[in-house]
C-alpha cells in the first residue's frame, strides 16, 4: 500500500535570530549563531527541512559559584575562579556559546558592582570568541544596575541580554536598542505570559528578530511536564501564524536541573538513587533532551559531558532519516 | 471510527431528561464525542444504541494487556498527539532485555536486582513493568532463560525471537500467561499469530517499511489477532521521532487502523548506555508503548522513570496534596512553622528536606489551586492574604506557643503584607529552594 505521510500545514514560522557579530558585523565574535526560522513542530523533516540546529550554550560566572554542586565546581577547577580562564574552558569544551551569569554578591558577600560586571564580560569577550548572553542576578534593580555598564562595554557584538521580566524590560530593552543588542524574556510558564512580555519588549521598540524568550521550563521532577506543554503549545502557535509567540526559546537546563536535589546532593540520599555523578548528568541530559523535542532553540548548560551526550542526539535530530 | 454528536445524538433516547447532568441530549452527545464523558451517564440508553456506540468509540490506539501471576500492565488507548489537548493515559512499560546465551544463574542474579528497585518519587514508588527474553539459540536454552527470568520475577515478559517453534518453548513455561511475544514480519506471520493465538498473547508485529507494515497488520486481523504492537525498526533519533509520529498521527488524526497499536521502542541496540538514555526519553517523550533497555543503572532509571510519570500526568490535574497543617518529626508548640503550597511536588521536596533534617516542624500548606510556590504566586493564589486565611483557617496559632512564620525564599517580597494581614507576627524568609531547608533550621533553632 503507498502511504501518504501526514503533513501538517503551517501558516507561521519561528523568527530567525542571530547571535554575535564577527567584525564584519561591527563585533569581535569569531563565530555567531542562528536559531530560529522553523516552519514544523521539532525535526519532522518530512514536512520541511529544519533550517538552524539547536544551539548548546554553557553557563560560566563572573565570581566562582560556592553554592553550585561540588560535581561542576570539581570539574571546572581552577578555571571557575576566573571568568576569562572559565570561558576558555568551556569553548574547549564543545560550547557553541556561553552565558555569562552575573552574581548577587562577589565572594565576600559585598553586593556585585557595575565596574565588576563590566570587567568580566570583557575578559569573557577577550579570552572566547563564541557569542555570548549575559544573565543579571534576577533582582530589578541589581540587574539594571549592572547589566547597563555590561551593554555600553559590549555595544556592536549582538549580546542577549537577560533576564527581562515584566516589571524590568524597559531598561533593558532600550539599552539592548541603544547598543545593537539582543534580550531575552522570561514569563513563568504560561503561553499567554510569554506573549504579553513579547508585545511589551516590541512596544517598547525592539525588533522581533533580536528577541529571545524562555517560557521557564522546570526540571525532571521539578515541573517539566508544564514546561514541555507551554513550549510545545508556543511552538504550535508560532506556525498557526501568532507573531507574539514566534521567538526562538532559550531554556536555562543547567540552571533549573543543578538545583534539584538529585543533581546538588551527594550524601543522605536514598540508596536507589544509585550513583551522584551519572545521576546528576542524566538529570540535565534528560531534562535537555526532553525540552528539544518539545521545540528548545537554545538549550543552557552547566556540564560539558551533558552537553556531549546532547550534542550527540542533536547531531542525529537535525539530519533527515531515510524513511524506507 | 470517530462519530459526530449528530450521529451519536440520533442513538441517544431524546428525552432531553438531564440525567446525565447535561441540560439536552444534544449536549450530552457532543460531549461524547468529545470524549469527556461516558455513555453510562445516560441511564436510558438502549442496548442497540450502547452496542453502536461501542464499536465506533473503538480507540484510535488499541488497548494492548499484558498479564502474570499478579501484575498487569496495560498499554495504549490513547488519543491525542500532544498531551496538552487532554492527557497520555498509560504509561509506556520499561522492560530489561536478557539473552538466552546468558548463563541462566546470571539471568536470574541480574533480573532480581532490577525487579527490587523501587525508587520513591513524590510519594510514588516507582519501578519496572518487566522483562524481554531474546532468543539466540535452540528451545531448549530458550526456555532455560525464561525459567531464570521467572525464578527472579514474576512481572510480565516480552519474549522476542525469529523461529516461532523456539518461542513456543519458552510460552510453554508462561502458563496462564498474557505475555507480548514477537516478531512477525511479511514472511513468518502466520505461524506467529498462529503461536499468539494459542498462547492469548499479543503480537510484535515488524515490516521493512511502514508500507510494508501497514499492508501486514490487516492480514493477521483477519487471522484474527487484534492484540497487536508495532515495531517500526527505528535505528537513531530522527527515523524514531519521524516514524513515531507518522503512526500516531495517522492513528488519530486519519483514524488509519492499520497504524492504531502501541509502538515498541529498542533503546536496548544504542551503542553505548549513555545513548541508550538519551533514545529512551525520546521513547518517552514521544509515543512509545513499550520501552526495552539493556543497562541496568539505578541512577539513570530513576531519572527515566521519573520523566515517564511527568509527561504522563494529567495536565488538567496537577497533582494535589490536602492543605492543612502538617506535623513532622513531632514538633512541640516552641517548633518553627514553615509555609508552602500545595503542588505535590512543591509539597514533598520541603516536607522530605525537614524530615531529613531531623528538626521538628509545622509545614502549613496552603491552598494555592495546587500550583508551585513561583507559579502560584505569579497567579495570584499565594499571596499574604491566602497565607494568612490559612494560618487561622487550620488552627495555627493553637498548635504553638510562638507567633513567628517562615516564608519561601522565592516569596519575600510578600514578608511586609503578611506583616500587615498577621498583626503581630514575625515574618521570616527562608531559602528559595527546599534543599538548602536542613541548614537554614540548623541556624534558626
Amino acid at each position: 500500500m503507498a502511504l501518504e505521510f501526514p503533513k501538517d500545514k503551517w501558516s507561521g514560522s519561528v523568527q530567525e535570530v542571530v547571535i554575535g557579530a564577527t567584525a564584519a558585523d561591527g563585533g569581535t565574535r569569531a563565530t555567531t549563531v542562528t536559531v530560529g526560522g522553523e516552519t514544523t513542530m521539532p525535526f519532522i523533516h518530512f514536512e520541511a527541512e529544519t533550517p538552524n540546529r539547536p544551539v548548546l550554550a554553557l553557563e560560566i560566572k563572573d565570581f566562582r559559584p560556592d553554592d553550585w554542586s561540588a560535581l561542576l565546581l570539581d570539574f571546572w577547577g581552577e578555571a571557575a575562579n576566573d571568568p576569562g580562564a572559565w570561558a576558555k574552558a568551556a569553548e574547549e569544551a564543545g560550547a557553541d556559546m556561553l552565558l555569562l551569569s552575573l552574581s548577587l554578591t562577589d565572594p565576600d558577600g559585598n553586593p556585585n558592582t557595575p565596574e565588576a560586571a563590566e570587567k568580566a564580560a570583557k575578559a569573557v569577550l577577550e579570552s572566547s570568541g563564541l557569542p555570548l548572553l549575559v544573565y543579571g542576578p534576577g533582582q530589578a534593580e541589581l540587574d539594571n544596575e549592572l547589566l547597563v555598564p555590561v551593554a555600553n562595554a559590549c555595544a556592536g557584538e549582538r549580546v542577549v541580554l537577560g533576564i527581562c521580566e515584566d516589571k524590568n524590560y524597559r531598561t533593558l530593552v532600550a539599552t539592548a536598542m541603544a547598543n545593537g543588542h539582543l534580550v531575552v524574556g522570561r514569563a513563568p510558564m504560561d503561553v499567554n505570559l510569554s506573549k504579553q512580555l513579547n508585545i511589551l519588549i516590541k512596544d517598547a521598540g525592539l525588533p522581533m528578530d533580536r528577541v529571545l524568550m524562555d517560557p521557564t521550563t522546570g526540571a525532571l521532577g521539578y515541573g517539566i511536564e508544564y514546561g514541555f506543554s507551554v513550549m510545545e503549545r508556543l511552538r504550535l502557535a508560532a506556525l498557526r501564524g501568532d507573531v507574539m509567540t514566534q521567538s526562538p526559546m532559550a531554556v536555562s537546563v543547567g540552571f533549573e536541573t543543578w538545583k534539584t536535589k538529585e543533581s546538588k546532593v551527594g550524601e543522605d540520599v536514598p540508596e536507589t538513587w544509585g550513583d551522584w555523578e551519572e545521576r546528576a548528568i542524566s538529570w540535565e541530559t534528560i531534562t535537555a533532551i526532553t525540552l528539544i523535542e518539545a521545540g528548545a532553540d537554545i538549550v543552557i548548560l552547566r556540564h560539558p559531558e551533558s552537553l556531549k551526550r546532547v550534542r550527540a542526539a542533536v547531531d542525529n535530530l537535525i539530519t533527515a532519516p531515510e524513511l524506507a | 471510527m470517530a462519530i459526530s454528536g449528530i450521529q451519536i445524538y440520533k442513538l441517544l433516547p431524546k428525552t432531553n431528561c438531564k440525567d446525565c447532568g447535561f441540560p439536552t441530549c444534544m449536549a450530552f452527545a457532543l460531549k461524547l464525542a468529545a470524549k469527556q464523558v461516558e455513555l453510562s451517564a445516560c441511564p436510558h440508553v438502549s442496548e442497540e444504541a450502547q452496542a453502536q456506540l461501542a464499536a465506533s468509540s473503538e480507540p484510535p490506539v488499541r488497548l494492548i494487556t499484558l498479564e502474570s501471576d499478579g501484575s498487569k500492565l496495560e498499554v495504549g488507548n490513547e488519543v491525542v498527539l500532544f498531551r496538552h489537548e487532554k492527557t497520555f493515559y498509560n504509561k509506556p512499560g520499561f522492560f530489561f532485555l536478557v539473552k538466552d546465551s546468558e548463563d541462566p544463574g546470571a539471568i536470574t542474579e541480574k533480573v532480581k536486582e532490577i525487579d527490587a528497585f523501587v525508587v520513591n518519587y513524590v510519594g510514588i514508588d516507582l519501578a519496572v513493568d518487566g522483562f524481554a527474553v531474546k532468543s539466540e539459540g535452540d528451545g531448549a536454552a530458550f526456555a532455560a532463560a525464561v525459567e531464570a527470568v521467572r525464578a527472579g520475577s514474576k512481572r510480565p515478559l516480552i519474549l522476542i525471537g525469529d523461529d516461532p517453534a523456539v518461542l513456543a518453548d519458552g510460552l510453554a513455561k508462561l502458563e496462564g500467561e498474557k505475555p507480548l511475544i514477537g516478531t512477525a514480519n511479511p514472511e513468518n506471520w502466520e505461524a506467529f499469530a498462529d503461536l499468539a493465538i494459542a498462547n492469548k498473547a499479543s503480537l510484535v508485529v515488524t515490516a521493512g517499511s511502514l508500507e510494508e507494515l501497514a499492508d501486514l497488520t490487516p492480514k493477521i486481523k483477519d487471522k484474527g489477532l487484534a492484540d497487536l504492537v508495532l515495531d517500526p525498526q527505528v535505528t537513531a533519533f530522527n527515523d524514531g521521532l519521524a516514524k513515531h509520529t507518522i503512526l500516531r498521527r495517522m492513528a488519530l488524526a486519519k483514524n488509519f487502523r492499520p497504524f492504531g497499536f502501541p509502538i515498541i521502542a529498542y533503546p536496548s541496540q544504542a551503542a553505548t548506555p549513555e545513548a541508550e538514555v538519551a533514545l529512551a526519553t525520546q521513547a518517552v517523550t514521544k509515543y512509545a508503548g513499550f520501552v526495552v533497555m539493556e543497562n541496568f543503572a539505578p541512577e539513570t532509571l530513576y531519572g527515566l522513570l521519573v520523566l515517564r510519570e511527568n509527561i504522563y500526568t494529567d495536565p488538567q490535574k496537577p497533582i494535589q496534596v490536602q492543605p492543612g497543617v502538617y506535623e513532622i518529626n513531632q514538633p512541640t508548640p516552641d517548633a518553627p512553622v514553615m509555609v508552602t503550597t500545595n503542588f505535590s511536588i512543591t509539597y514533598f521536596s520541603v516536607a522530605n528536606e525537614i524530615e531529613s533534617s531531623g528538626q521538628p516542624g509545622f509545614l502549613l500548606v496552603a491552598d494555592a489551586e495546587g500550583m508551585s510556590v513561583l507559579t502560584a504566586w505569579a497567579a495570584g493564589n499565594f499571596d499574604a492574604e491566602q497565607i494568612a486565611k490559612d494560618v487561622k483557617k487550620f488552627g495555627v496559632e493553637e498548635k504553638i506557643n510562638h507567633k513567628s512564620i517562615i516564608l519561601p525564599g522565592h516569596v519575600a517580597v510578600l514578608s511586609g503584607e503578611l506583616e500587615e494581614e498577621l498583626p503581630g507576627w514575625e515574618i521570616k524568609v527562608g531559602p528559595r529552594e527546599s534543599v538548602d531547608l536542613p541548614a537554614y533550621l540548623k541556624q534558626v533553632a
